[in-house]
């Protein structure tokens, strides 16, 4: 009677369930937050990837026809052919609005992944290791998050001979390498006191494989979350050095931070100038935040049912 | 014969500083036969947990003390380096934990987590290990291993999990298994089913098992032989029938009186013991269960009392049945 009692139940019980990255996806597009911040960066990512399709011109290319009505006092608007317009040099606003996405795109992904790899690799030899190792590592790492981060951008960014995309990037990754190595350091300290951490030693399971396979892959979902906001607060630094004069100085490459930087001079001629990048740049850092606070939900297991 | 497991004068102090050390296991001494089944008994916080881990050198690496001799095999385990230690964990002593869910690795699946231990201590390769694997499941009586191979932890159910870390356990055919509390957390029903199965597996491979628990239930279908634990002490020792014929510690006595006897008469009051483990006088100049303690005579709290070993261990001034 217990016998097929139990034995009906251990069955039961074990049927069904997921992957726990399934389980969070599901959570996350219940979450009406997650996707408002999924649609802003998934039309920005599309936006950004087919620019040069989508604009009409290029981002250098300068209108004699635009130029011509260039005034102190006034900027034309749209004109067939130009739907927002001329920016201050002659150039089609519109067209350098989709182009400088890529910019923003491309840097803060490469500011962001730089950052995480050389901050997962910190963090993660200071947690497995600890003692003087995790102690020294956490000292320069203390030093460099006391700076605020974009005094600390523009320091690295300003000892550069010459601005370009390139110092831009490292400039942020930089600033951003020490947020990573703390929060990975952390998780990983917490891993080390975890149950199965402890049933792996007892397995006699080799270090490397503990800090690999056990460690490593649990401690990595705050990282995740951290990424994804990170990507949000590198695209405002990469825009603020450009902003500064600490970026990319080419015409060529259209940039939202440059574009809100060079409208300044024309605020009272034509505000849409500095008006739209400034949008473009808030919207999208907001895309990133949405999405990353609403991924930080989904993960927790608190929030688990 | 000679013990496959011999423990001795094992103490474990925390220490912290600007405190007192705090004493969690204070001398304790015991050994494991090969093939035997070994009770460790005792209430919530009295350093049961501690004894093992400190058996497995699993104790945090700072914050604590560890001295006495731990020997299998004759070899002095706390003498061997971290390397020759990891070589012996898991191949010749292996431990199963409390909580099953949390003792498994959440995000790698169940069949990587056994094939890993045989990779690492039977050298086999990737497709041996993982047939292997599939054998394993299967012994422990889980239904369809093939498929549970690739399920992750959360897949299954509690006592599917327990089984699981069993059969990761046994992987090696180790010849000691030290089993912590490994049915508290499941359900009373498949509990039984968990024991059965240890026993069951312990006797198939001759595996020697160290059974950690608070309840004399699990005791009295398992164990062949009983050390009860009282504040960081065994108090007394005997083979499992000696021990429930006439437990001659008071404190035994009483746990044993604290179990529901079905052939009682119905509504008779269970005899639980009184007070906590929080009134326990210091092992170094009293019994430290003498506030609790039912026969407690004023030596009690003034003479530790001297271990006496004859056919059983007793550590106690006035035994139950002694008068
Ligand atoms: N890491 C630690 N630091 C300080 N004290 C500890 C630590 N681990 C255990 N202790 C103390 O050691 C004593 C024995 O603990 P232990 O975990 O061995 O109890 P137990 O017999 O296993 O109890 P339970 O049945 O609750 O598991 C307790 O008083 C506990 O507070
Ligand atoms: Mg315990």
């Amino acid at each position: 009677m217990t016998s097929l009692l139990t034995r009906r139940r251990d069955k039961i019980d074990d049927l069904g369930g997921r992957s726990l990255t399934a389980d969070a996806l599901i959570r996350l597009r219940r979450n009406p937050v997650a996707i408002v911040g999924a649609v802003i960066v998934g039309l920005f990512v599309l936006v950004s990837i087919f620019a040069p399709l989508l604009a009409p011109h290029g981002p250098a290319e300068v209108f004699p026809e635009l130029q011509r009505n260039l005034r102190p006092d006034s900027i034309p608007g749209a004109l067939p052919g130009f739907p927002l317009g001329s920016d201050q040099n002659g150039r089609d606003f519109f067209s350098r609005l989709l182009l400088a996405s890529r910019q923003t795109l491309f840097v803060g992904v490469f500011a962001t992944l730089i950052g995480l790899v050389f901050g997962v690799l910190i963090g993660a030899i200071a947690g497995a290791f600890g003692g003087w190792v995790d102690t020294v590592l956490m000292r320069v790492t203390d030093v460099l998050l006391s700076i605020p981060s974009l005094l600390l951008a523009i320091s690295i960014a300003a000892l550069a001979a010459r601005p370009s995309q390139t110092t831009v990037i490292i400039a942020v990754a930089l600033v951003n390498v020490p947020i990573f190595a703390r929060l990975l350091r952390g998780a990983m300290l917490a891993q080390r006191e975890s149950d199965h951490v402890l049933a792996a030693t007892s397995l006699g399971v080799r270090r490397g494989a503990i800090v690999v396979r056990h460690m490593l892959p649990n401690a990595m979902g705050p990282v995740i979350v951290q990424a994804t906001l990170t990507l949000a607060t590198s695209i405002l630094d990469a825009a603020a050095l450009s902003f500064l004069g600490l970026g990319d100085g080419d015409p060529a490459r259209a940039e939202w931070g440059l574009m809100l930087a060079n409208a300044q001079s024309y605020l009272d001629v034509r505000p849409a100038l500095a008006f739209y990048p400034a949008i473009a740049i808030i919207l999208v850092a907001l895309g990133f935040t949405l999405l990353g606070e609403a991924l930080r939900e989904a993960l927790d297991p608190k929030g688990r049912r | 014969m000679s013990a496959l497991l011999e423990v001795e004068d094992l103490k474990v102090a925390f220490t912290r500083r600007g405190e007192p050390d705090s004493v969690a296991v204070d001398g304790v001494s015991f050994d494991v036969q090969p093939g035997e089944i070994v009770g460790l008994v005792g209430e919530s916080g009295c350093g049961k947990s501690v004894t093992s881990l400190a058996i497995m050198r699993l104790l945090p690496e700072r914050g604590n003390r560890v001295t006495g001799s731990i020997r299998m095999d004759g070899d002095e385990l706390t003498a061997l380096s971290d390397g020759q230690l990891r070589e012996r964990r898991g191949r010749d002593l292996s431990m199963i934990f409390q909580d099953p869910l949390s003792s498994l690795n959440p995000v790698i699946t169940v069949g990587l987590q056994i094939t890993e231990v045989l990779t690492r201590h039977r050298g086999m390769d990737k497709k041996a290990a993982r047939a292997e694997a599939v054998e394993l499941l299967d012994r422990v009586g889980i239904p369809d291993p093939r498929r549970r191979l690739d399920a992750y932890p959360h897949q299954l159910s509690g006592g599917m999990r327990q089984r699981a870390l069993i059969a990761i356990a046994l992987a090696c055919s180790p010849r000691l298994l030290i089993a912590d509390e490994p049915t508290t957390a499941l359900d009373v029903t498949i509990q039984a089913q968990i024991l059965d199965l240890l026993k069951q597996l312990v006797a198939e491979t001759g595996t020697a098992l160290v059974m950690i628990t608070h309840d004399l239930g699990v005791v009295a279908g398992l164990c062949d032989r009983v050390n009860v634990l009282y504040g960081g002490r065994i108090v007394e020792r005997a083979e499992r029938h000696e021990l429930f014929r006439a437990p001659r510690h008071p404190y035994t006595h009483g746990l044993l009186g604290s179990i529901p006897r079905l052939d009682g008469p119905p509504g008779e009051d269970l005899a639980a013991i009184k007070g906590s483990v929080n009134d326990n006088l210091p092992w170094t100049s009293a019994c430290a269960f003498a506030p609790r303690c039912p026969n407690a005579l004023e030596v009690c709290t003034s003479v530790t009392p001297a271990p006496v070993e004859d056919g059983r261990f007793l550590r106690c001034h006035n035994p139950v049945g002694a008068s």
